[in-house]
């Protein structure tokens, strides 16, 4: 049985499939390269413009553009042959989710439910920056206490005698 | 077998870690110190034992015992030496007991040298950490065992199995436990099974990188579970203080160190091996390490306000609950496979009973965090909006918006999945296009920071030091790079901005050097010697952020200026991009020294610049059908040359080749050394502060006695 | 520091507490859910997943339709197979699938194709060239393999008469073993 997904196979699996696969692999290269040696229209360039923006529709989260399996190479052969008879990346990428299904974008559609994920840290931003405000607000708002709080462990205080010891240094240097 | 003394060696551990738990609790609640030490003593002894097993698995590796299902799954005759140790970490239930074994030695080490310090929160921390030490021993036990053997099934099938042919496979299977059925026995009948050979480790594993990656990840993972562990005993003991900051200060910082060089590491490989001509896919596992190492930065930074202010002692409880539990998620989407992901481990059973710790740490903390939310009032008062205060809670704000958008283009797959049954990707546009605005207001805040002092600062001084010199410099520096061809705007606003971050430190370190220089008189390189080295703390922070500068650049010259070209190529073609010439001259064989490796390799003549050079880059193709593409790389600070071997016809007369050109990115692993250089210099102990932190304990209000 | 809270106050706040309590279970549980369905294995029994798949021009198998649904066979015998062109195994079983089909098609037997991720040019050349004549078309959008689970192809899959599966197959099938169940499946 076979998976044409990526890199991490259950050992063992691929078994006698494997030089098979090879050979698909370069055979289905070998047909890409041939096509681009003799002068085709379209540049490997152009199909990976396209393919970047696409996920490998079978392995786990590859973009279409580095995915190495034959299964790829086809996907990327189809690109090929679709622009080359005209069709535009937007056109391509639609066909690939009708065929494919939403997961071969690499991002979410805008429209319906997945939408959310764009608008979602938007709202979190702004319900962030509030909520910000009003603790800042209430923290400032504060009457200023008598006692000072004591931090235990001043290990800090060394540095920051330090600090006014240099700027009253620096003040004397700078007049 | 002797891999058997491993088992029992896990097997004790277990039982330790259970004991440990009930002793720490009962010494607590009863006041008795005898029970504590022996709680103590038995999480201490769990360090040698899984010492032991570690080692044993290493030892099966390294001497071809294939009947042990693990080293026949991630080693083999023909795997080198190195990689026989290292395989520990390659699989599945290797890497749990390497995770435990950790554990286990990062529990030792707070029972020894923190024990006298913090007697009163000690049996709950105790008691903390071996619930998530028994929990991932257990794990290792029931669900993932590296001891199991290869036995034969009647049916012919190979399995593995920790104990062998017993009815109980088939009775515990009956009763739906199918998992820990499969992890411990073997089908009755069955027979002791040893192949001849292992399977090695995936191709992709055996570069220096993942060697380093896993152990260096597995370390900052398991180091914030100390600081954790602290955080609930002092909330279930009631000791809220900021002991538990000033206890854990070093861990948290040497875990986040650690997670840090994990996720460095990680990129690395990923750039030098992978050849997708990047570094960072924001894959879902990737994001996994990431969100935790984000919430660990804003917890750094705030609790450095509970140490000199002690105000947000809620926040930052709530800070270490969430990196803790991002720990958690993170392994648990990343070993069960529930995110589609590059990184996915095979299906194993290890699912529900990991879903159900999780539940248990997520619903157990927060419900103590809720429950103790009166404890933990703070003098939380504002001298003025315009201080450091008010700049690190706005920072803290906006790292936790970017986790938070992280999690949800990471998290959101499967809510989709579930809600409308239909398969979305999430990929690296989302994340780009969302967190890239986010840091612009981060890199900001870090840049004029230092500016800003405690309590109050004045707005006529922050704006004097924060424009005079930082603003001319950086306009000038953007003008030069506006004239030298650098026209994209964001790319502008992003280096403007960690140039002037960048310059702000600068001045910071030339004042403070100038000023030991004029007034005790010491030479410049000495004055930067003494004035590091007495303000660890600040100074060691700002080369932290200076290495975030770095890092920036080569973040933004990759993003915004990477080209890339694909094209094929006769013999004697060349292809053109940016300003360099790459000639393919000759496809060559090369003995690979491993018998079931091939290595296709490409002599290509490269010309730049007036210079011309030799690069190979080369494909490894695997017995079992796999393909590796690293690429060959050429590089200086200005761009790196980035040349894969795509496919190839058979006679060598055609090849196709990729190149990237990546400005600016060894700005990135400069600022990565920057990055631990450091940070360990914030953490390096200084003797003065242990001292007066010894003195500032004792002058505390006394712990509880036996 | 101590303030007087009033009794509004305290419920307000262990309003929130029950809240932010609640969102942490409700992540769980969807995590849970998330969980099932990852590890959701094929189905080996009970009602096949309904579904309907458009056929490629030319490979309607005798049906006269553009689509098929698999309730509208109700009362046959259907063999679901689950293959793409670019499927190497999937090669080994062809001849075979192909060869039964023509057997048993008298006896009211369907076999039906679903073409996993695949791209039209190479799948028709693929059903070319082992002579296939059954019903076969593309799973469009991905639809139909997540109802069945399955982990790649080829994966195979016999439903009895009143729409119930029957036997699951990964891997090649072998001649005998399809024989055998086919005819396991007709007598019932």
């Amino acid at each position: 049985m076979q998976k044409a997904s990526g890199k991490r196979q259950a050992a063992g699996r691929m078994g006698k499939w494997a030089m098979a696969l090879v050979a698909g692999v370069l055979v289905g290269l070998l047909i890409v390269g041939a096509a681009a040696a003799q002068g085709g229209k379209v540049t490997d360039d152009q199909v990976n413009a396209v393919a970047k923006q696409l996920n490998c529709p079978v392995c786990e989260n590859v973009p279409l553009d580095v995915c190495e399996t034959q299964a790829c190479a086809q996907w990327r052969d189809l690109i090929r042959q679709k622009l080359a008879t005209g069709d535009k990346p937007e056109q391509i990428i639609a066909y690939f989710r009708a065929t494919y299904g939403d997961r071969v974008l690499q991002s979410p559609p805008r429209e319906g439910f997945t939408g959310l994920i764009w608008s979602l840290p938007f709202v979190g931003l702004i319900a962030g920056l509030a909520i910000l405000v009003v603790v800042l607000r209430r923290m400032a708002a504060q009457p200023k206490a008598e006692a000072e709080v004591e931090v235990e462990a001043k290990t800090d205080a060394v540095a920051d005698e330090y600090r006014k010891r240099l700027e009253r240094e620096l003040k004397e240097l700078d007049k | 077998m002797i891999t058997d003394v491993g088992l029992i060696a896990v097997l004790l551990s277990f039982a330790a870690s259970v004991y440990s738990i009930a002793a720490a609790v009962h010494g607590a609640r009863n006041k008795r110190e005898d029970w504590v030490t022996s709680a103590r003593n038995a999480a201490l002894v769990i360090a040698p034992l899984l010492t032991l097993a570690a080692l044993l698995i290493i030892y099966s590796n390294l001497t071809n015992n294939y009947r042990l299902e693990y080293t026949a799954h991630v080693s083999s005759r023909s795997t080198p030496t190195v990689l026989k140790i290292t395989a520990l970490w390659g699989g599945q239930n290797g890497s749990l007991l390497f995770w435990s074994w950790l554990m286990s030695v990062f529990v030792a080490g707070v029972m020894l040298r923190k024990w006298d310090k913090n007697r009163d929160l000690m049996p709950y921390v105790i008691a903390v950490a071996e619930i998530t030490q028994g929990f991932f021993i257990a794990l290792v036990v029931l669900f993932a065992n590296p001891f199991a053997k290869l036995w034969q099934a009647p049916t012919g099938e190979i399995v593995g199995a920790v104990f062998g042919a017993s009815g109980l496979f088939a009775t515990l299977n009956s009763i739906g436990m199918s998992g820990i059925a499969a992890t411990l026995f073997a089908p009755a009948g069955s027979l002791p099974f040893t192949p001849a050979d292992g399977q090695g480790l995936a191709p992709l594993l055996r570069h220096p990188g993942m060697i380093a990656h896993p152990p260096f990840l597995y370390l900052g993972f398991v180091g914030f579970t100390i600081p954790f562990a602290f955080a609930m005993a002092a909330l279930i003991t009631g000791k809220t203080n900021d002991a538990w900051i000033r206890t854990t200060r070093r861990w948290t910082l040497m875990a986040w160190l650690f997670l840090g060089i994990g996720l460095l590491l990680g990129a690395r490989w990923a750039y030098d091996v992978l050849g997708w001509g990047g570094y960072w896919g924001w894959d879902a596992v990737e994001n996994a390490a990431l969100m935790p190492w984000i919430s660990g930065t804003a917890f750094l930074h705030s609790v450095m306000i509970q140490e000199k202010r002690g105000m947000f002692k809620t926040w930052n409880m709530f800070l270490i609950i969430l990196t803790f539990a991002q720990v958690i998620l993170g392994t648990f989407i990343t070993r069960t496979g529930i995110i589609s992901s590059v990184h996915s481990f095979a299906r194993s059973s290890i699912g529900v009973p990991f879903l159900a710790f999780t539940a248990i740490m997520l619903v157990g903390s927060v419900g103590l965090l809720l429950a103790r939310l009166d404890d933990l009032k703070g003098e939380n008062k504002l001298d003025s909006l315009l201080s450091r205060e008010a700049a690190f809670m706005a920072q803290n704000m906006l790292f936790i918006i970017i986790n938070l958008a992280v999690a949800i283009g990471t998290y959101f797959p499967i809510f989709s999945e579930l809600l409308t049954n239909n398969k979305i990707t999430v990929g690296a546009p989302y994340y780009q296009s969302v967190v890239g605005p986010l840091l612009v207001p981060l890199v900001l805040l870090m840049g004029i920071a230092p500016l800003i002092s405690w309590r109050a600062a004045s707005a006529q001084a922050l704006g004097k030091n924060a424009l005079t010199i930082p603003g001319p410099v950086t306009l000038a520096a953007l003008v030069l790079l506006f004239v030298t061809g650098t026209r994209n705007p964001f790319a502008l606003l992003g280096l403007g901005l960690v140039i002037y971050a960048g310059v702000i430190i600068v001045i910071e370190y030339v004042r403070g050097v100038r000023a030991r220089h004029k007034a005790i008189g010491e030479s410049w390189l000495l004055a930067l010697w003494n004035l590091v080295g007495r303000n660890r703390r600040r100074y060691g922070g700002y080369l932290v952020h200076v290495s975030i500068v770095l890092m920036g650049v080569g973040i933004v010259g990759t993003h915004f200026y990477q080209q890339e070209t694909q094209q094929a190529l006769a013999v004697g073609q060349s292809l053109k991009i940016g300003d360099y010439q790459a000639t393919f001259r000759q496809l060559e064989l090369v003995p690979s020294g491993q018998a079931d490796k091939q290595i296709v390799s490409a002599r290509v003549d490269v010309q730049h610049g007036g210079q011309t050079w030799t690069m190979r880059p080369y494909q490894e193709i695997y017995g079992n059908g796999e393909r590796m593409t690293p690429p060959a790389l050429w590089g200086n600070m200005q761009q790196d040359f980035y040349l894969l071997l795509g496919g190839y016809e058979s006679d060598g007369s055609l090849a196709t080749f990729k190149v990237f050109i990546n400005p600016l990115v060894n700005w990135l692993w400069l600022g990565g050394i920057m990055f631990i250089v450091g940070t360990l210099v914030a953490a390096w102990p200084d003797m003065r502060e242990e001292r007066q932190a010894v003195r500032a304990g004792r002058r505390a209000p006394s712990t509880v006695q036996a | 520091m101590t303030e007087i809270t009033s009794p509004q106050t305290k419920t307000s706040s262990m309003v929130w507490r029950v809240i932010a309590l609640l969102v942490v279970v409700g992540l769980v549980i969807v995590l849970a859910f998330g969980l099932r369905a990852r590890y959701a294995a094929q189905p080996r029994s009970g009602a096949a997943p309904d579904f309907t798949m458009p056929l490629y021009a030319g490979y309607d198998g005798g049906l006269g339709k553009q689509q098929v649904r698999l309730a509208d066979l109700r009362g046959q015998v259907v063999f679901v197979n689950f293959w793409a062109s670019w499927c190497v195994p999937c090669r080994e079983e062809q001849p075979v699938l192909e060869k039964l089909w023509r057997q048993y098609r008298a006896k009211g037997v369907v076999f039906l194709g679903i073409d996993y991720v695949d791209t039209e040019p190479a799948a028709l050349q693929y059903l070319k060239d082992f002579g296939v004549t059954y019903p076969n078309g593309p799973d469009l959008g991905t639809k139909i393999s997540p109802k069945y689970h399955i982990q790649g192809v080829p994966e195979s899959f016999l439903v009895d008469q009143q729409g119930n599966i029957v036997w699951f197959k990964i891997a090649p099938i072998a001649e005998a073993e399809l024989t055998a169940q086919l005819n396991a499946a007709l007598v019932r």
